[in-house]
């Protein structure tokens, strides 16, 4: 069983450092959430876990399959088993949901066989459609251009969509609730927790307790000022939404409070 | 990603271009000729000697210096040499639009080839070599040649008029609707040699017809060879004109070319551009809208490397009412490769409704290379609808680390990219073949 162990991870962008020393552990088979106040620092752990060019590793290390993951391109990374349902999903124009969901499965495919011709046509509009079924969506979604013209909901939706069919064995949804109406939100949580299992791990990351009414957390992590501050079960996230932050800054931070 | 581009140029002095080397004498004379077509040539090659090589002083060559080419080295390929050179390879000759043709040329110094389906030659059709048609069809080149692009609108227009003996005549007549495509083949090996090609079409009224040409060679790593040529197209009234042009030229291949088509009243062109090789090209392309309800379509797709240098100087003018216009120009550019567009839509006097776009997208896919691109416009009627657009941009690395965070290796998201990026112009060509080809190109040059 696979495991993300993150020690001691200091990261920043433009010279500031975010993260302050995160340590968090992930096991398959588990969903995680990560709550905090905004600029707390959790859509950078998201960014740096998948290697964004733009953030760096001050120090630290993040485990995973045995590897320091910190040391490989977002692409190895992803076809480790990682995978992060972005916040703000990027559009590509003129290329098909299909035509890029068919080139990620082939990338997988030739990098544990180099002799790989790619995945057969046929089988793969099944799989797409198996999984477009799963999350309700219309089939003509496959042709269309990558997040171009995507209302919030279908952005988020296609998120899914590409972790259904690229079956991560940990996943990080940055703030996949954000910008959801609620009919949305609970396509998009039924899709997840359809996916959920034994072989996949959750990282939720998200500031409104509202999705993990859908997605249940085994675990809940608050961070603060670029560190988990306190973890707990999920009556945590009841907690913080009967009373704020405001408590966990001060025990926290009780000087300058 | 949107950002125009306005250059300056820099003078750069004390080199002159070199003279050629060509004379009087060498001025194609075929047995059974015409004499109005040896005065045609006659009359260009007098054209040709009043006017000045062209330099970066000249307005449309601003951007393309071609002091480097060496003029003075070219010859005619001559019997002797024929056999030395490389055939067409059979890559080129597969049908690119539909299984099969209707008819092909194959154009080379070694000789030409040509056919043409019994059915349409019954039916009234001509597509036969250039050579051919000054024997056989003196009177329907009488008519044509020369009538849509003047000897002296240019240098090597003024050249291509006065050597272009290879070639290509096109006759449609009124009514009739050939369903396979036509294929033309202009293959022209080695090095140090000049070729001068003349394609004529002729669209008669109602007439519909989809015709591919393409211009090849081989690739030699040193040296230098040259073409130059004109396009005359004419669409009659209410005639159909599908014309796919692919240049896929070697890399040391200096090419000039001058192309107008003239379409009539609800006459419809769609062109396709497909330009890949080349050291250097200049071309003129203009869309004369000169019948009410004509419509033009111009779909470009270019993409250098190394140190291509590509120049299209495109014109779509309106010089009837209710005419439509649409030009969209995509181009990749990698390497220390370059591209100029410069486009204009002119509207006549009184031509008014008229609904004229442009558009030109390129991405830089490296440091060095360098797009220009200059739109413009000339309106002389007051009730028109006239837009351009323009842009240079590079890959957007957060697409990059998207595609990247799928698992997507890095040249596989770029080709992607760049895949996409194209798109708008692949859905324009109704052509699963030629789709292919360019497909093809993307995965060769990306790779």
């Amino acid at each position: 069983m696979s495991e993300i162990v993150i020690s001691n991870l200091h990261a920043g962008i433009d010279g500031n450092e975010i993260l302050k020393g995160v340590d968090l552990t992930v096991n398959q088979g588990e969903v995680h959430a990560l709550m905090g106040p905004n600029g707390t620092g959790k859509s950078t752990l998201a960014y740096v876990l998948m290697g964004h060019p733009k953030y760096e590793v001050i120090k630290g290390k993040v485990i995973f399959r045995g590897v320091n993951l910190l040391d490989l391109e977002p692409d190895e990374r992803s076809r480790m088993g990682l995978f992060l349902a972005f916040q703000y999903p990027i559009a590509i124009p003129g290329v098909s949901v299909a035509n890029f969901l068919r080139t990620a499965v082939n990338a997988r495919r030739k990098a544990d066989n180099p002799e790989d011709k790619g995945i057969p046509i046929p089988e793969f509009r099944t799989m797409l459609k198996d999984k477009m079924d799963l999350l309700k969506m219309d089939h003509a979604f496959a042709g269309r251009y990558l997040n171009e013209g995507f209302s919030g909901g279908e952005k988020k939706r296609a998120e899914i969509l590409q972790m259904a069919a690229l079956q991560p064995e940990i996943a990080i949804l940055d703030e996949t609730d954000s910008g959801l109406d609620i009919d949305a939100l609970r396509i998009v949580s039924d899709g997840v927790n359809a996916l959920r299992g034994e072989d996949l791990g959750v990282l939720v990351i998200t500031h409104y307790q509202r999705i993990l009414n859908y997605i249940k957390p085994d675990y809940v992590h608050i961070m603060l000022d670029g560190r988990i501050v306190v973890s707990g079960g999920p009556e945590l996230a009841l907690t913080l939404e009967e009373q704020g932050y405001d408590w966990l800054r001060k025990k926290n931070n009780p000087v300058s409070a | 990603m949107a950002r125009t581009v306005v250059t300056k140029t820099r003078k750069i002095t004390g080199r002159e271009s070199q003279e050629f080397m060509f004379n009087e004498d060498m001025i194609p004379k075929h047995v059974g000729a015409s004499d109005y077509m040896r005065k045609y040539r006659e009359d260009a090659w007098k054209t040709y000697q009043r006017l000045a090589m062209p330099t970066t002083n000249d307005e449309p060559w601003r951007r393309t210096d071609i002091r480097k080419l060496r003029a003075g080295e070219f010859h005619l390929p001559v019997n002797g040499n024929r056999k030395k050179l490389p055939d067409v390879p059979n890559e080129l000759l597969k049908p690119l639009v539909g299984n099969q043709h209707a008819g092909q040329i194959i154009l080379t110094p070694g000789g030409t080839e040509a056919n043409l389906d019994s059915e349409l030659v019954e039916q009234g059709v001509i597509f036969t070599d250039l050579t051919t048609a000054e024997r056989q069809h003196p009177d329907i080149l009488k008519k044509m040649i020369g009538k849509v692009i003047k000897a002296d609108e240019g240098k090597f227009a003024a050249l291509s008029a006065a050597f272009g003996d290879t070639g290509v005549l096109v006759y449609v007549p009124k009514g009739v609707r050939i369903e396979q495509p036509l294929h033309s083949i202009l293959w022209g090996p080695g090095l140090n040699l000049a070729y001068f090609s003349h394609i004529l079409i002729w669209l008669g009224e109602g007439a519909e017809l989809t015709y591919v040409h393409e211009a090849a060679s081989t690739n030699e790593p040193d040296g230098q060879t040259m073409h130059a040529g004109l396009i005359e197209i004419n669409v009659d009234p209410r005639a159909n004109l599908r014309f796919v042009e692919l240049q896929s030229w070697g890399d040391h291949v200096w090419n000039f070319t001058h192309k107008r088509a003239r379409v009539g009243r609800d006459a419809n062109l769609d062109w396709v551009f497909a330009a890949v090789g080349s050291k250097l090209t200049k071309d003129f392309s203009d869309l004369d809208l000169i019948g009410q309800g004509a419509v033009g379509r111009m779909s470009g797709f270019y993409f250098t490397d190394g140190n291509q240098h590509l120049d299209h100087d495109t014109q779509q003018n309106h010089f009837a009412p209710n005419t439509t216009s649409d030009l969209l120009f995509k181009g990749a550019l990698k390497e220390q490769s370059r591209s100029v567009w410069q486009g204009m839509i002119y509207v006549a006097p009184g031509a008014q409704k008229t609904d004229g776009y442009q558009a030109n997208r390129n991405l830089i896919l490296s440091r060095q290379a360098r797009a220009d691109s200059i739109p413009g416009l000339e309106i002389l009627a007051d009730d028109v609808r006239c837009s351009h657009g323009a842009t240079v941009g590079k890959i957007d690395p957060d697409e990059m680390f998207y595609l990247r965070s799928r698992g997507i290796k890095q040249p596989d998201a770029g080709r992607l990219i760049v895949q996409g990026f194209f798109n708008p112009i692949m859905q324009r060509i109704p052509f699963d073949g030629v789709r292919d080809r360019l497909d093809q190109v993307i995965t060769r040059k990306m790779g």
